[in-house]
C-alpha cells in the first residue's frame, strides 16, 4: 500500500533547491492573477502545500504570494479556499494586520478561513476577538433564506471554549444557551429541501411539506432530534444536530466559562436544598419524594421563567428522554443502529451531567435509566452503553436509594468474562474504574472480589492496559485477597493461554480434520482437565488460593509458551509483581508476610516454563524477600524450618540461583540471638550443617548434566553465611576453617570442575582467605560479622567518637572565616 | 473534540530507521498549545518543531500498539487491491491507545486507531468524548479515504497529492474537530457535497 512513489515525492519536495523554488513562486503568482480557475493553478497550489509540509523548517513565502493567498480565502470557489487555507497553515504565523484583514474583509467567514484563524491565532486576545465575532454573527442572523455556511460556528465555539474558556463572557454564555434551547427543542418538524406531499398533478399551492420521519420509517410525532430523517433538512434542523453534538461539553463547561452564578440561581438552589434537608431530617422517604417532586413539577410547568442555564438543562433532559425512546425503534439502516447506540451513550451521559448539576432531577431521570438498564442488560452487544449507565448508578444510586448490586454484578462479573477481547470496552471500563476508584471502593466494595475477572483484561491485552493496572492494582490488594492475588498474578500467562484456547475452541470445530491439532486445545476440551481451566477462568475470588497439581497444568500449556500473546503477558507480570509487593507490605501483618514468604519459596519452582519468565520472577522475589525480612527480621527465625529446607536442597542452587543466594544471605544475616531471642544454639547448628552439606556437594564435583556451573556469588554467599553462623557459635569455627583451607589447597592444583572461569576461582579463594583470617580471632569475627545494632545505625553527632572531629572542623572554619 | 487526525505508515519504510513512521497526512484542530499556555511566544519554527514532535510521538505509540496487537493475534496481512475496499475495512484491526498526561499532550488523550494493511488512521480525541461515535467517524473517514484516493494497491501518492480532498471531507464530517451525530440522511447529504467537490 505504501509505495516508492510516495517516498520519491516526499524526497523531491524536501530537496527542492532555492532558485527552483523561487521560479515556482513567481509562476504561481502569475497563475493566480488569471481570473479563471484552472487545473494547473490547483495542482500548483497543492504542490506548494506538499513542499511546505514536507519540510520540518518553516518557509516564508514572498510577500506578494502571501497576499494573494490571503485574498483567496474569500474566493467563491471552495477549492481555492481549501488550498489557500492549507498552504497558509503551513507558513509562519500571519501578522496581526493579516489576521485583521481576514476577519474584517471576508464578508462572510467561511469554514476554511476560520480554520486558518484558529490555528494561526497569536494570542488569547485573538481568540476572544474571533469568538465575539462568531457569536454576534449567530445573534444577528435572519432566520430565513440564508446560506448554510454558518453551521461551522458551533464547532468553532466548541473548540474555543474547550481550549480557551475565558474567551466567552457571561453574556455570550447566556446568549448561546438561549440559542441552543431554540435549536434543540423548537426546530421545525417538517422536511426541508422542498420535499412535499401531493402528486404530480397537484399545484404548488396545495403542496404540503412532508413531516419528518423516525428511523423505522414511521411518521414522527414529537420534536426534531438527531434520530429523525427527511429528504432534506432546514437550517434549524442542521443546527439541531450541531447543537446536540456539542451539548454535553457545553453543559460540563458553562459553569467554568462564566464564573459566578446569578442570584436567581442561588435562590432556587437554596430553596431546593432546604426542602430536601427538612424532609430527610424527618426520616420519611415519601415526604422527600413529595416535596421534591412538587418542586420539580413547579419548575417544569413554569420553565419559561427559569434562567437560561436551568432552562437549557430542562430541555436537554427532555431531548435525552426522547432519544432514549427513539432508540427502542428498529432502524432500517445498519449505520443508524450504530448511531442509536452512540446516542444512548450520549443521552445517559448528559442525564448524568444534568443530575450532578441539579440533584432534584435524579428522581425524574432514574426511572428512565433503570428501564434502559433492564432492556439492555441481557444483550452483550450493548455492553458499551452500559458503562455510562453504571456511572449514573454510581453517582446517583445512593440519592435515589436504589440497589445497584445487579449493575455491579453485570459489569464486573459478566463483562470481563465474555468481552475481554473488545479493546474499546476494555479501555472504557478500565477508565471508568480509574476515574471513580474512590467512589467505587466506597459504594461497590465488592468489586475487589471480582479481581480474577478483571485480570482477564490484562491477560488478553497486556501492552495496552498494563499502565492502567499499575494504577488499579493497589486497590485490589487487601489482607483478604493478598495470597490468592499473588497466585493469580504468577499464573497470568496461563490465564492468557486459556483465554486464547477458549476463543479458539468456540471457533474451531470439535474434531479438526487437518490433523495438526493443538495438544493444549485437546487438553482444554478434555473433561478430566476441566477443573484446571475452570479455576483459571473463575469470575470471583474466594474459591481457593490456588490449585493442586499446578505442574500438570504447566505441562499441558507448555506449547503456549511461545505464543505471542502469552509472551507479551509474561513481560507485564514482573512490573505488576513489584507494584503488588510494594502495596502488600503496607497492609500485611507479620503472619501474612510469613505466609507470602512461603508462597514465594513454593512458587519459585512452579512457574510456566518460558524463556526469561522464571528468571525475572525470581529477581522480583529476591528483592522483596529481602525487604520483608529487613522490615521484620524475626520472620527468618519464624520461618526457619521452611527456609532451611529450601536452602538445604542442592538442586535449588542450579534451578533457582537468584532466590537461593538471597535465602542463604538472609539466613546468615538474621539467624542470630540478637535479632530474635528464640534463636537457639541448636538452630544455628542445624542451619550450619544444612548449608555446609550443600557447599561440600557443589564444590566437590561438576554440576549435573544440563546445568551450568554455579555463579561465584552463590559460593561466596554460602561461605559468608557459614562464617557468620560460626562467629555466633564458636564450636563451629574449626569446621569452617578446615573447609576454607582445603579450598585453598584444591584451587592451587589448577582448575576445578565446578568453576569455569579462572578469575572467578581467584575471587572465591580470596574471599575464603579473608574469612579464614577473620575467623582466627573469634571475638573480632563476631563483631564484624554480626555487628550490634548501634553500629549499623549512624548516630552522627550523638556518637562521641564521631562528634569530636566534626566539632573541631566547624570551629576551625568559623575562626578562619574571620 | 478531536485534537488531530493522522494518516501514517505502520510498515517499515526503507528511507527511515526501523520503528520510525512516515506521516502522510496530518490535520490538527484548534490553536497551538503554546498559544494557550502563558509562555512567551517563541520563534514559530520552534513551535512547528514542537507540533511535529507531538505528532511523531503519537504516531510512534500507535505504531507500536498496532504492531503488538497484530503480533498477538498472529494476523497475516493480506494485500487487497483496488475495488476491495469493503474487504480491507472488514479485515482492519482497531484499538485505542491511552496517551498519558505530558506524553505528548498536556492533558490525557485517547488515540483511536484503525490499521488497514500498511497504513494507520489515527484520531486523537479527549478521553471524555463519546468513543462509540468517534469509532464510527473514524471508520467512515477511513472508508472514504480508501475509496476516493484509491489507496489500495500502489496508490498512496494520492494522499500526498490530493490532500485537499481529505481537508474537505474533514470539514464536512469532522467540522473543526467536532464529532457529529449524523444519521444516514445527513451523512448522505454531506458525502454528496464532498464528492461534488472531488468531481470538479
Amino acid at each position: 500500500m505504501y509505495s516508492h512513489g510516495s517516498e520519491s515525492l516526499i524526497k523531491q519536495a524536501r530537496e527542492i533547491q532555492e532558485p527552483e523554488l523561487q521560479k515556482f513562486y513567481s509562476r504561481l503568482v502569475k497563475l493566480l492573477q488569471v481570473k479563471e480557475l484552472s487545473h494547473e493553478t490547483l495542482d500548483s497550489l497543492q504542490r506548494l502545500q506538499l513542499i511546505l509540509s514536507a519540510n520540518k523548517y518553516t518557509r516564508t513565502l514572498p510577500a506578494e504570494l502571501q497576499q494573494r493567498l490571503v485574498s483567496l480565502l474569500s474566493s467563491p470557489a471552495e477549492q481555492l479556499q481549501v488550498l489557500s487555507s492549507a498552504v497558509l497553515r503551513e507558513t509562519l504565523p500571519l501578522s496581526g494586520e493579516e489576521l485583521n484583514y481576514i476577519q474584517e474583509n471576508t464578508s462572510q467567514l467561511n469554514t476554511h478561513a476560520t480554520a486558518l484563524l484558529l490555528s494561526r491565532a497569536g494570542s488569547r486576545a485573538d481568540l476572544s476577538k474571533l469568538c465575539a465575532q462568531l457569536i454576534s454573527a449567530l445573534e444577528s442572523r435572519p432566520s430565513e433564506g440564508s446560506p448554510p455556511s454558518l453551521m461551522f460556528t458551533l464547532p468553532v465555539l466548541n473548540t474555543l471554549f474547550t481550549l480557551s474558556p475565558e474567551c466567552l463572557t457571561k453574556d455570550h454564555v447566556t446568549l448561546l444557551s438561549k440559542k441552543l434551547v431554540d435549536w434543540l427543542r423548537y426546530a421545525s418538524i417538517v422536511q426541508g429541501g422542498g420535499a412535499s406531499s401531493g402528486g404530480f398533478f397537484m399545484g404548488p399551492r396545495s403542496r404540503q411539506p412532508l413531516p419528518i420521519a423516525e428511523l423505522d420509517g414511521s411518521v414522527s410525532g414529537d420534536f426534531f432530534t438527531v434520530l429523525c430523517v427527511g429528504q432534506g433538512f432546514t437550517e434549524d434542523q442542521w443546527m439541531n444536530v450541531y447543537s446536540f453534538s456539542m451539548l454535553r461539553h457545553w453543559l460540563l463547561s458553562y459553569d467554568t466559562v462564566s464564573s459566578s452564578s446569578t442570584v436567581v440561581d442561588t435562590a432556587n438552589r437554596l430553596q431546593l436544598s432546604l426542602s430536601l434537608s427538612h424532609s430527610l431530617s424527618n426520616d420519611d422517604r415519601s415526604e422527600v419524594e413529595g416535596s421534591v417532586v412538587s418542586m420539580v413539577s413547579a419548575t417544569s410547568s413554569s420553565s419559561r421563567l427559569l434562567p437560561p442555564k436551568e432552562r437549557l438543562r430542562e430541555k436537554a433532559f427532555q431531548y435525552c428522554q426522547r432519544l432514549i425512546e427513539q432508540c427502542d425503534r428498529k432502524a432500517q439502516k445498519k449505520a443508524d443502529t450504530e448511531l442509536q447506540k452512540a446516542c444512548l451513550v450520549e443521552a445517559v451521559c448528559i442525564l448524568d451531567c444534568v443530575c450532578v448539576q441539579d440533584p432534584s432531577m435524579v428522581f425524574r431521570a432514574f426511572p428512565c435509566v433503570k428501564a434502559l438498564f433492564g432492556r439492555l442488560s441481557s444483550d452483550l452487544s450493548f455492553a458499551r452503553v452500559l458503562v455510562p449507565i453504571t456511572q449514573f448508578y454510581l453517582n446517583h444510586g445512593e440519592l435515589a436509594a436504589v440497589d445497584c448490586g445487579s449493575v455491579w454484578k453485570l459489569v464486573f462479573g459478566q463483562f470481563p468474562a465474555e468481552l475481554f477481547n473488545d479493546p474499546f470496552l476494555t479501555h472504557e471500563l478500565l477508565r471508568f474504574l480509574r476515574l471513580n476508584l474512590e467512589s467505587v471502593k466506597l459504594r461497590a466494595p465488592e468489586f475487589i472480589r471480582f479481581f480474577p475477572n478483571i485480570l482477564k483484561f490484562l491477560a488478553w491485552n497486556s501492552p495496552a492496559v498494563v499502565e492502567d493496572f499499575v494504577d488499579l492494582l493497589p486497590s485490589l490488594v487487601t489482607a483478604g485477597t493478598a495470597v490468592e492475588l499473588l497466585h493469580s498474578l504468577l499464573d497470568l500467562p496461563c490465564l492468557s493461554a486459556t483465554l486464547v484456547l477458549q476463543l479458539r475452541s468456540s471457533c474451531l470445530p470439535l474434531s479438526d480434520p487437518g490433523g495438526r491439532g493443538l495438544l493444549s486445545l485437546d487438553a482444554f476440551r478434555n473433561p478430566s482437565f476441566r477443573g484446571f481451566f475452570l479455576f483459571l477462568l473463575r469470575t470471583e475470588s474466594g474459591l481457593g488460593d490456588t490449585m493442586d497439581r499446578l505442574n500438570t497444568l504447566h505441562e499441558l500449556l507448555a506449547e503456549a509458551a511461545d505464543w505471542p500473546r502469552v509472551v507479551q503477558c509474561s513481560q507485564a507480570v514482573p512490573v505488576l509483581l513489584h507494584v503488588y509487593f510494594n502495596t502488600v507490605i503496607t497492609v500485611a501483618d507479620e503472619k501474612l508476610l510469613a505466609h507470602l514468604i512461603l508462597v514465594m519459596l513454593e512458587r519459585s519452582g512452579l512457574l510456566l516454563s518460558m524463556a526469561t519468565y522464571s528468571r525475572e520472577v525470581h529477581r522480583v522475589f529476591s528483592c522483596h524477600l529481602l525487604r520483608f525480612c529487613k522490615l521484620r527480621p524475626s520472620l527468618v527465625v519464624d520461618q526457619s524450618r521452611e527456609l532451611l529446607e529450601f536452602a538445604g536442597t542442592t538442586a535449588n542452587v542450579y534451578r533457582k540461583e537468584e532466590v537461593y543466594t538471597h535465602v542463604v544471605w538472609l539466613l546468615g544475616e538474621y539467624l542470630s540471638a540478637s535479632t530474635d531471642s528464640r534463636c537457639s544454639v541448636s538452630l544455628i547448628t542445624s542451619c550450619f550443617e544444612a548449608l555446609e552439606a550443600v557447599l561440600f556437594e557443589i564444590t566437590s564435583s561438576a554440576p549435573p548434566p544440563g546445568t551450568v556451573c554455579p555463579a561465584p556469588r552463590v559460593i561466596t554467599s554460602l561461605m559468608s553465611a557459614l562464617a557468620k553462623l560460626a562467629s555466633r557459635s564458636h564450636d563451629l569455627i574449626p569446621r569452617v576453617s578446615l573447609f576454607l583451607s582445603k579450598l585453598r589447597t584444591i584451587s592451587r592444583s589448577g582448575s576445578v570442575p565446578w568453576c569455569d572461569d579462572e578469575e572467578d576461582l581467584v575471587a572465591i579463594v580470596t574471599r575464603g582467605e579473608e574469612l579464614w583470617a577473620l575467623l582466627k580471632a573469634p571475638s573480632v569475627a563476631q563483631s564484624v560479622l554480626t555487628p550490634p545494632p548501634y553500629v549499623m545505625t549512624p548516630r552522627w553527632h550523638r556518637d562521641i567518637n564521631l562528634a569530636m572531629p566534626l566539632q573541631l572542623r566547624v570551629l576551625t572554619k568559623l575562626t578562619h572565616s574571620q | 473534540m478531536v485534537r488531530c487526525f493522522l494518516i501514517h505508515t505502520v510498515c517499515p519504510v526503507s528511507a527511515l530507521s526501523a520503528g520510525e513512521s512516515r506521516v502522510l497526512y496530518s490535520r490538527v484542530f484548534g490553536p497551538d498549545e503554546s498559544v494557550l499556555t502563558e509562555q512567551q511566544r517563541e520563534l514559530s519554527p520552534e513551535e512547528r518543531r514542537l507540533l511535529h514532535k507531538e505528532k511523531i510521538s503519537v504516531v510512534a505509540q500507535v505504531r507500536s500498539a498496532i504492531f503488538l496487537s497484530r503480533e498477538a493475534s498472529s494476523q497475516l496481512l493480506v494485500e487487497t487491491v483496488l475495488g476491495e475496499e469493503a474487504v480491507a475495512m472488514q479485515d482492519a484491526d482497531s484499538g485505542v491507545v491511552h496517551l498519558r498526561v505530558g506524553d505528548p499532550f498536556t492533558a490525557e488523550m485517547s488515540a483511536l486507531w484503525l490499521g488497514v494493511q500498511s497504513l494507520g488512521f489515527t484520531l486523537v480525541c479527549e478521553p471524555h468524548e463519546n468513543l462509540l461515535l468517534a469509532e464510527g467517524t473514524l471508520r467512515n473517514l477511513t472508508r472514504h479515504c480508501l475509496e476516493n484516493l484509491h489507496m489500495l494497491g500502489q496508490g498512496s501518492e494520492q494522499v500526498l497529492l490530493k490532500s485537499n480532498r481529505i481537508d474537505v471531507l474533514l470539514s464536512r464530517l469532522l467540522s473543526h474537530g467536532q464529532l457529529l451525530f449524523l444519521n444516514h440522511r445527513f451523512t448522505q447529504i454531506l458525502e454528496k457535497e464532498a464528492s461534488a467537490y472531488t468531481a470538479k
